[in-house]
């Protein structure tokens, strides 16, 4: 049964859409972005500037976003899938021809108003477009090996171009996303056996070619790897950052040491305390307790997205949720395994809590096509 | 696209089977975060909240006040003065070669010092002080803080450092402090942390270096919680250091001063010992150098200078060197013959102006011989055959023992540099040191001070003061440390037998008061400090049989290095003896012509305590006596004017 044989009389209209959002969905959201709000006054010594207060406003609008996504039917963003993922597409290609050079990667287009992050924008439309495929894909070729590569060049155009960005942690993101979508979308077992072999595989390339002039990632991506696997080695140097970050995490103990009690943070021995490290401070001022609260709130959402799924009938929302799931599952995942000393320091900000225009905007425009999945389902 | 309806529940089936799949991964990964974080906020918390206080919390040292030097009636010797230097702090001057341009019209800044000043401002964080100008004098430092408007960033600071207000007058007694360097760091096994601050000064050399554990005092400490930067947020708490101990040594700083003028520029050492107590009541070395110089830091050419200086400007010669005492150890060699009984003090011995032992001939210094000589006229007229004789009937091992119990051969504890032992040898030194047996010639060469035996100054003054009191008197130079005195040194009786010890002093007076003394004409005048002395004058050149045919070179046609050295010790009053002084002036030629005059002179000042009358000295002596009187005089003035007008 595809969308086209709803029974479409039974679907909210109009503003009663409303009622029919998803609504502990909304309220995990507000107050995820509520801690966000909380550890950016905090880490900028009690204050709403720098950044708290451009975070609401943002915080804001991408609410106002996500209601206008969710209020437009399903369908129309299945069909706004292809016309998405190439405009990200061609995105990526102009910030490569273009694009401003910040933290030592070309990663955005300064529209004026807003810097547009296209990797950003592609993390949804990635799952969107594939999502979309599968949908108009017949069941039978899931698994037929040119059915299968089609999937993988979309995965892999936008991936390479956000890699020669460089970003690495989006990329990883992006393959494994897009991997995920296959996965869910019944993808034969073997086919990720093989491509799992052969990461390994690749894995221990990216090591053999260092030094060589074939060398597949840059020096102080390297350095990075290096210090993640041994942080003791450089305390001063590239291993700070995650020695630093793990003494904030492990000195708030199991409740903290209070709000802006924080000596990690509040001293700026935390780097990118606002952005990518933001947990350690969260961690050090409300401890434990806090932590696991957050880590809660984030799997109650990941909860409810699967639920929303399971309960659409259709292909599109069903693998566009558990896609947006999965992005939304990464985002925190390894963030937080990076600041907790278990992945090397990749650059990956924490979902809805780190200060960011363009990483807020798009994720609560991807939670926009869950709650319209949701809004939309048959009932 | 339109799907059958079993195709599409079996699509279904396995998307929810792989999502709950999917879904049951990612919530065990969050399990796992879970986990993690509990192992790294409760079971490790303690270990990373000492890490987190241990990145917040950083110690300064405060240093401590060094502990001030005093000489016995309260005068300062070393004391610390603020000095003060020009810093400038990068973020608070804004433009900086501006400022230092405004600067260096205001005042002169060493262009060497502000190429070091811009070089660490580059590396430094900009909240961070850099030293522009150290050791500013008041008036710059006054026209700086008149001009600040125009200066921002710049700032006088002040600090202490060590000054020694008597210059040259103590240095080879008191030393002086210096930076600490990596040297210093390295002889250490657990240097102090206050040794790191930057420019902390520690004693090199003499006392400072010596009583440096008393002087340092304990460094205070503060705690301050700084920011990554490095930056002090706010001072937590604070402790108290302790200032290092004051000492008041036994010197006196007039004294030592009078000594330092009378020695001049002779390469020569004098010792001044109060019998009674055993105080050091001057301890003089010439040539010498000014400690501050050091304490600033000596610039290559002026060390060097003083390195190279055949002199020995930087030696404290009164304790370091070492000299064979000559026939100022006779009195040593007579002693250990008369306590054996050998010989009486009446006995004589025939002196033809030499003696044949085993078949070489030792000579009496005057060529033709004393004729027939008992103990005091032997002593009197330095008769060096008759102690040939003593010495031979004696032996050397009891000669050694004697020269021991009077303080030759010992060293003398005392908080100075390389205090030197010097030597008083015996058959089973010269087996063990040379390998060789000991030989009769050199028994001869012995008993008068010659060969082997090498005293310092300040033991000629032990035992000087020795002979004088029959009490083994041990120097001191600390009085007292913080107001608590210090044990005396005025020793236990000697219990040597008191007629013969008697039947020395004696003869001692002899030298400075019989007409045909030795030391007679530097005899002191005043019935009430008579003294007792005995000259010495010793070789450091052998004198062939060829030599003494052709005629012996006199001393004043030698190279200055190959002289006689000229030794005296005396003590006064003779009946109630107060002082000793042992007077050694390197290569200066006769003891009674060089060393015994200064000696007089320096006695005569000690016991006076002031300018003594003319009337003391001998008719001769009196126009260069009041020459330097006068000029000390004018000296002291001036120096007076001086301190007055800096206070």
């Amino acid at each position: 049964m595809s969308y086209l044989e709803y029974a479409v009389k039974s679907t909210p209209t109009g503003f009663r859409k409303i009622l029919y959002l998803n609504w502990p969905l909304t309220l995990l959201l507000i107050s995820v972005a509520g801690v966000g709000v909380l550890m950016l006054y905090s880490v900028a010594g009690g204050s709403f500037t720098p950044w708290a207060e451009p975070q609401i406003k943002r915080f804001a609008l991408g609410m106002a976003a996500m209601l206008s996504i969710a209020m437009v039917p399903i369908w129309f963003w299945r069909n706004m899938a292809a016309l998405a993922y190439g405009l990200s597409v061609l995105l990526l290609i102009a910030v490569e021809l273009f694009g401003s050079v910040g933290m030592g990667a070309q990663r955005w287009i300064d529209l004026g108003f807003m810097r547009l992050q296209p990797s950003e924008l592609t993390k949804i439309t990635l799952v969107m477009m594939l999502a979309a495929y599968y949908d108009w894909l017949p069941a039978q070729k899931t698994s037929r090996p040119f059915w299968v590569l089609v999937p993988v060049i979309l995965i892999l155009l936008p991936t390479a171009l956000v890699l020669k960005q460089p970003d690495l942690g989006t990329s990883i993101l992006l393959l494994a996303a897009g991997g995920g979508v296959m996965f869910l979308a019944g993808v034969h077992w073997a086919y990720f056996a093989a491509v799992i072999a052969a990461g390994i595989g690749l894995v221990t390339a990216v090591f053999e070619s260092r030094g060589t002039p074939w060398q597949l990632i840059k020096d102080y991506q390297y350095r990075r790897i290096d210090t993640f696997l041994d942080p003791g080695s450089d305390p001063l140097g590239a291993g700070y950052h995650i020695t630093q970050s793990k003494i904030a995490l492990g000195s708030g103990g199991w409740a903290g040491r209070g709000f802006m009690q924080g000596t990690q943070s509040r001293l700026n021995f935390l780097p990118e305390k606002h952005t990518d490290f933001i947990f350690t401070t969260l961690a050090e001022e409300f401890g434990f307790i806090g932590g696991i609260s957050l880590l809660t709130l984030y799997a109650l959402i990941i909860v409810f997205c699967i639920a929303t799924a399971i309960s659409a009938r259709d292909r599109f929302s069903s693998l566009a949720t558990l896609g947006i799931a999965i992005t939304f599952f990464l985002f925190f995942a390894v963030n937080m395994s990076m600041v907790m000393g278990l992945a090397p320091v990749v650059g990956v900000p924490l979902p809805m809590v780190s200060y960011g225009g363009s990483a807020m905007l798009v994720l609560m425009a991807a939670f926009g096509i869950v709650q319209s999945a949701h809004v939309h389902r048959p009932r | 696209m339109r799907r059958n309806p079993r195709e599409l529940m079996m699509l279904n089936r396995v998307s929810t089977r792989r999502a709950l799949l999917l879904g049951g991964v990612q919530l065990a990964f969050a399990g796992g975060l879970a986990m993690r974080m509990r192992y790294l906020q409760v079971d490790q918390a303690d270990q990373f909240r000492l890490l987190a206080e241990e990145n917040r919390i950083n110690i300064r040292l405060i240093p401590p006040t060094r502990g001030k030097i005093f000489d016995r009636n309260g005068n300062v010797l070393a004391q610390n003065s603020p000095s003060y230097r020009i810093v400038i702090v990068r973020e608070d001057a804004g433009d900086v070669d501006q400022v230092l341009q405004n600067l260096s019209e205001l005042i002169e800044l060493d262009p060497e010092d502000l190429d070091r000043a811009q070089n660490e401002m580059r590396r430094s964080p900009p909240f961070l002080p850099v030293t522009l100008a150290d050791q500013i004098d008041w008036n710059d430092i006054s026209k700086v803080a008149v001009n600040a408007p125009a200066l921002p960033g710049i700032t006088p600071e002040v600090g202490l450092t060590r000054v020694y207000p008597r210059g040259a007058d103590f240095a080879n007694v008191i030393g002086y402090v210096g930076p600490v360097s990596d040297y210093d760091l390295s002889k250490m096994e657990d240097p102090e942390p206050v040794l790191r601050i930057p420019r902390f000064q520690i004693g090199k050399v003499g006392l400072e270096a010596k009583r440096e554990d008393m002087l340092r005092g304990k460094a205070g400490a503060k705690r301050v919680e700084v920011n990554a930067t490095g930056r002090v947020m706010r001072e937590l708490d604070r402790r108290e250091g302790q200032p290092g101990a004051d000492l008041q040594l036994t010197v006196d700083a007039e004294l030592q001063a009078y000594i330092q003028a009378r020695l001049g520029q002779d390469s020569a050492s004098a010792v001044v010992l109060d019998c009674e107590t055993g105080d050091l009541r001057a301890m003089g070395s010439s040539p010498s150098f000014d400690p501050n110089l050091f304490v600033r830091g000596i610039s290559v050419a002026d060390y060097r200078g003083l390195l190279e200086d055949p002199y020995r400007p930087l030696a404290s010669k009164s304790v370091q060197g070492v000299y064979p005492p000559g026939s100022t150890f006779k009195m040593i060699t007579a002693m250990a013959a008369l306590e054996d009984g050998l010989i009486g003090p009446d006995d004589t011995v025939y002196c033809p102006g030499y003696l044949e032992v085993s078949g070489r001939r030792f000579h009496c210094w005057r060529r033709g011989g004393h004729g027939h000589v008992d103990l005091q006229t032997s002593l009197k007229q330095s008769c060096d055959v008759y102690y040939y004789d003593l010495a031979l009937k004696v032996g050397i091992d009891k000669i050694s023992a004697m020269a021991q119990r009077f303080g030759i051969g010992v060293r003398h504890d005392l908080p100075l540099s390389a205090v030197a032992r010097g030597l008083a040898p015996d058959r089973d030194w010269k087996q063990r040191v040379h390998g060789q047996d000991w030989l009769i010639g050199d028994t001869a060469n012995a008993s008068i001070g010659q060969g082997y035996m090498l005293a310092s100054p300040l033991q000629l003054a032990v035992m000087t003061a020795r002979i004088a009191t029959g009490r083994t008197v041990t120097p001191r130079l600390i009085k007292s440390i913080d107001g608590i005195e210090q044990p005396s040194g005025a020793g236990e009786p000697l219990e040597m037998n008191e007629t013969n010890m008697r039947t020395i002093r004696r003869a001692m007076y002899a030298v400075s008061n019989d007409r045909r003394g030795t030391a007679y004409g530097s005899r002191i005048i005043e019935d009430a400090f008579r003294m007792a002395g005995k000259t010495g004058t010793s070789q450091v050149r052998n004198i062939t049989a060829a030599e003494r045919a052709a005629g012996v070179t006199r001393n004043e046609d030698l190279p200055w290095e190959r002289r006689d050295h000229a030794l005296f010790v005396c003590f006064a009053p003779y009946d109630k003896p107060r002082y000793a002084v042992s007077v050694v002036i390197e290569h200066g030629g006769g003891g009674s012509s060089a060393a015994a005059p200064v000696a007089r002179d320096i006695l005569l000042q000690a016991l006076y305590g002031d300018t003594p009358p003319l009337t003391a000295y001998p008719a001769k002596d009196r126009d260069r006596v009041k020459a330097l009187q006068e000029r000390l005089h004018r000296e002291k003035l001036r120096r007076d004017t001086e301190g007055s007008g800096r206070a």
